[in-house]
């Protein structure tokens, strides 16, 4: 009886011997701070924070790979204590919390397509019915059961809804959705994000260069929440008032209402939103992560500039934009008459900017009054040249260098130099894009008698936006379609009259447009005293030249050359993107440009290298185009107030209105919130489906 | 070629846990998601084999000159748990990566019945030295396939439209049935 005790004894005593040496020799070295911290956290061993109990946390925050908030459980308090403990200061932190991307309820089903029937039913019966969505909620609830905190409960339309203040942001029902469809969300992952191929998202949002979530604030415009709307797209674009009103709507032409009505009238909704900041005279409160200690510099202040400069600022970086021009906002303010975009009001938009803690130098000119040498000296981790595109194109024909020959952005720039506009009485603008029109509207605003536009395609081909070619036409404008000048004739050294030659229209080319082919013979003469051309613009880079410093690279379309996917130039901390990237875009492709690059510059500045985008979104995702839409009535499109034909000629008075509330929430309700393709069916058809089902 | 047999039959025809039904908390507690899993039975493969060894050591040169085979379950555990720690504090010091990897499963295994069955089968089946390695080994493995499939099942369970009354671990021990009379198939393929 006493032997196995013994040896059972006998065999622990070894055991304990022997651990008790091993653990003398394999001591490792811990940092004693380890334990002080272990000591303040809850010891619940719970997970949460993403590692191996409150151990291996304690070791994380002590080491720095982790934050003192690393603790989901203990929150603020616990947090303080740490950093208290470490010495550290703790600043605001930013809050992250779970959403989901995924507005699930009774939508539009999918319909298996067969042979190119619409609906097909034995495929439908094949598959046991009808499929409302193959990315979207399932409805299982396996994140309720998930969430450690009961943060998460299920809503009435078996959609998970998120209570923003129990969650603490530990990411556990991301981990536990088989759909992927929850995210951790906080400010500057909303910045930091670009749009994927397995998101599931709207047409719209698809189609706006700056992935502005179009659905979302048309439903808080919907419900009256317009400052959640304004937020909302102030995520994405820090110029809701200028797109409000100079955005031509790529978002519109991808509108799935198009395809049995008009569009929802998104921009209307945008201005809306965006003029009733305004008009509240109290500006929403932007919030700005804490300082990084990273310093950024923008070249140039035009959207992309401005649009860098915010999110830069907002991520926490010191941003400061150096301006050529006295005013900041580049072709918004130099290139865009007043009557479209009133300069009071992109004062106010750019104030607002500027008041996040950005520091502007105007009247610095690139080239000449400062290099990449000073920025350097300046001790600034990245630079963002956004330059845009301001040379014109000249034709090059006999007489183009007479007096009474101006460029168009030249012609518009005098506006706001106090030169004198001197107009002559009979207008030629040579040109089919925007700023030939603007050229064009603006010269019949000072008095021009006549102003015609000559252009060598037909009006299908005018790159300008639709809705300003109209306006044109209503304020008198003549059109010289599929004519192209061919020499300017002169009196005494003053333009006299054009000399046009007529087209017609021959193969498409590269861009898809048919090709002008001159009919021979076919001279005329039009009288004319002033001709502004306006065929086309590309960047001024000639500031490289001047800079001795300079080992950025020309492309051989006159553009800064730099990686398509980060924005970076040959020179790792000089960033580019907008028009002097790119070559004359829309605003809005510009504000895009300015947050890709703050996503980089950010990475940049912080990482040193730039996490690609996987599965970025380019072109439009193939199952969210439709042939039909099924149980939508077509719903009458609400329209701007437009001031009168008289009262436009003569001044620079804003022609276009903003709707007011009542027509912006009835225009909400045209939205039909889609997903990737499911989407809001009309009530009483879906209250049909139901009683059917 | 015996080595063999013995491995393949360990594996497949005898797995100790669809046939010997031997750890079934870790099968059924560790296997939600694949990437623990792999973790898990890679775990179990090292410390298994590791105990199986010090176990057939103490057996034949401690317990069995003193005839004292019948307190060897007393004294395996015993065993295995002064391992387990001694080889969490080793790894600590001397390999930080494995030391990471497996070390959330370390303290897991100290009372594992899987490991601890295998030891004991290890002295049942009167094994040699190189045929314990083997086995251990093998029967380890077979753990770590059979997790490993589990875990991939499990994560489809998820996702499937399952009766409320058979969510979780009721579905889960339904479906371990299930897959232990597919590894009755294997019965016979190896004598």
């Amino acid at each position: 009886m006493l032997m196995p005790i013994v040896v059972l004894w006998g065999i622990g005593f070894v055991a304990a011997v022997i651990l008790g040496v091993a653990s003398r020799i394999f001591y490792v070295e811990e940092n004693p701070r380890i334990k002080g911290v272990l000591s303040l956290l809850p010891g619940a061993n719970c997970g949460g924070c993403g590692y191996a109990g409150c151990n291996s946390c304690a070791e994380a925050i002590v080491n720095g790979t982790s934050q003192v908030n690393a603790c989901v459980i203990g929150q603020t308090e616990v947090a303080n204590q740490i950093a208290e403990y470490l010495g550290m200061a703790m600043v605001d932190s930013e809050i992250a919390v779970a959403t989901r991307d995924c507005s699930g309820g009774v939508r539009a089903v999918k319909k298996y397509e067969y042979s190119g029937l619409d609906d097909c039913r034995a495929a439908m019966l094949y598959y046991n019915g009808p499929i409302k969505c193959n990315r979207g909620c399932l409805g299982l609830g396996t994140c309720v059961n998930a969430c450690k905190f009961g943060a998460i409960t299920m809503g009435p339309d078996n959609l998970p809804i998120f209570d923003p203040e129990r969650c603490v942001g530990c990411g556990e029902c991301v981990r536990a959705c088989p759909k992927g469809i929850i995210s951790i969300i906080s400010e500057k992952s909303k910045i930091l994000h670009w749009n994927q191929y397995t998101e599931c998202l709207a047409p719209c949002r698809q189609k706006c260069p700056a992935q502005i979530d179009i659905p979302k604030y048309i439903h808080y415009i919907k419900d009256g929440k317009f400052k959640e709307a304004l937020l909302t797209i102030k995520e994405r674009n820090p110029l809701p008032l200028v797109c409000g009103r100079v955005c031509p709507e790529p978002c519109a032409l991808a509108c799935r209402r198009t395809i049995s009505d008009d569009p929802v009238a998104i921009n209307y909704l945008k201005r809306f939103a965006a003029d009733w900041e305004m008009n509240s005279g109290q500006r929403l409160h932007i919030p700005v992560a804490p300082a990084s200690g990273k310093k950024v510099a923008i070249v140039g202040s035009g959207p992309a500039g401005l649009s860098a400069a915010y999110f830069l600022c907002r991520l926490g970086h010191e941003v400061t934009i150096y301006e050529k021009r006295s005013q900041l906002g580049g072709m918004l303010r130099y290139g865009i008459p007043e009557y479209r975009l009133p300069k009071k009001i992109l004062d106010w938009e750019i104030e607002g900017i500027l008041e996040l803690g950005i520091t502007a130098r105007t009247n610095v000119d690139f080239g000449s009054d400062f290099t990449i040498d000073f920025l350097r000296a300046e001790k600034y981790d990245a630079a963002f040249m956004a330059v845009g595109a301001w040379d014109e194109h000249s034709l090059n024909i006999e007489g183009i260098n007479l007096n009474g020959v101006y460029s168009g952005t030249n012609f518009l720039e005098r506006f706001h130099n106090n030169e004198s506009v001197e107009i002559g009485k009979n207008v030629v603008v040579i040109g089919g894009g925007n700023t030939a029109i603007d050229a064009a509207r603006s010269s019949l605003r000072l008095g021009a008698e006549s102003v015609t536009i000559v252009y060598r395609r037909s009006r299908d081909e005018m790159p300008a936006n639709p809705a300003e070619i109209i306006a044109a036409e209503e304020e008198g404008i003549e059109f010289c379609f599929l004519s192209a000048p061919t020499k300017i004739l002169n009196d005494n050294n003053v333009v006299d009259s054009m000399e046009i030659l007529k087209m017609k229209l021959g193969e498409p080319d590269p861009s898809g447009r048919r090709r002008p082919v001159p009919i021979k013979g076919s001279e005329e003469i039009i009288a004319c005293d002033m001709v502004i051309q306006a065929i086309g613009q590309f960047p001024n880079l000639d500031f490289l030249g001047k800079d001795k410093s300079n080992i950025l690279q020309i492309t051989k379309w006159n553009t800064i050359n730099a990686e398509e996917d980060t924005l970076q130039t040959d020179v790792p901390y000089i960033f580019t993107g907008g028009d002097c990237f790119t070559g004359p875009g829309l605003a809005i492709e510009a504000i895009a440009a300015g947050r890709y690059a703050a996503r980089s510059i950010h990475y940049y500045v912080t990482d040193g290298k730039i996490p690609p985008i996987i599965d970025k979104q380019k072109s439009i995702i193939s199952e969210s185009l439709h042939q039909s839409i099924v149980g939508v009535a077509p719903k009458p499109r609400v329209h701007e107030p437009i001031v009168t034909l008289q009262d436009r000629l003569g001044t620079f008075k804003e022609v276009e209105g903003t709707i007011d509330e009542e027509d912006a929430r009835y225009e909400a309700t045209r939205c039909l919130n889609c997903g990737v393709f499911c989407y809001n069916q009309d009530l009483e058809e879906q209250s049909d489906a139901q009683t059917l089902n | 070629m015996d080595l063999l047999l013995l491995a393949i039959g360990a594996i497949f025809v005898n797995n100790i846990l669809l046939a010997q039904y031997l750890g079934n908390c870790p099968f059924c507690g560790v296997s939600k998601k694949l990437s623990t899993s792999v973790g898990m039975g890679l775990a179990v493969i090292f410390v298994a084999t590791l105990a199986s060894i010090f176990t057939w050591f103490a057996y034949h040169y401690i317990l069995k000159p003193y005839n004292m085979e019948f307190i060897r379950t007393l004294a395996f555990i015993l065993i295995i748990a002064a391992l387990v720690q001694f080889v969490e504090i080793f790894l600590k010091k001397q390999s930080k990566t494995l030391f990471n990897a497996l070390g959330i499963y370390l303290p897991l295994i100290t009372t594992n019945c899987a490991v601890m069955g295998i030891t004991l089968l290890n002295i049942k089946y009167e094994f040699n030295f190189i045929e314990v390695i083997v086995f251990s080994a093998a029967s380890a493995a077979g753990f770590t396939i059979a997790i490993i499939l589990f875990a991939g099942l499990r994560e489809r369970l998820i996702i499937a439209p399952v009766p409320k009354a058979m969510q979780g671990t009721a579905i889960a021990l339904v479906t371990a049935g299930i897959m232990s009379m597919a590894f009755l198939g294997f019965t016979g393929m190896v004598k």
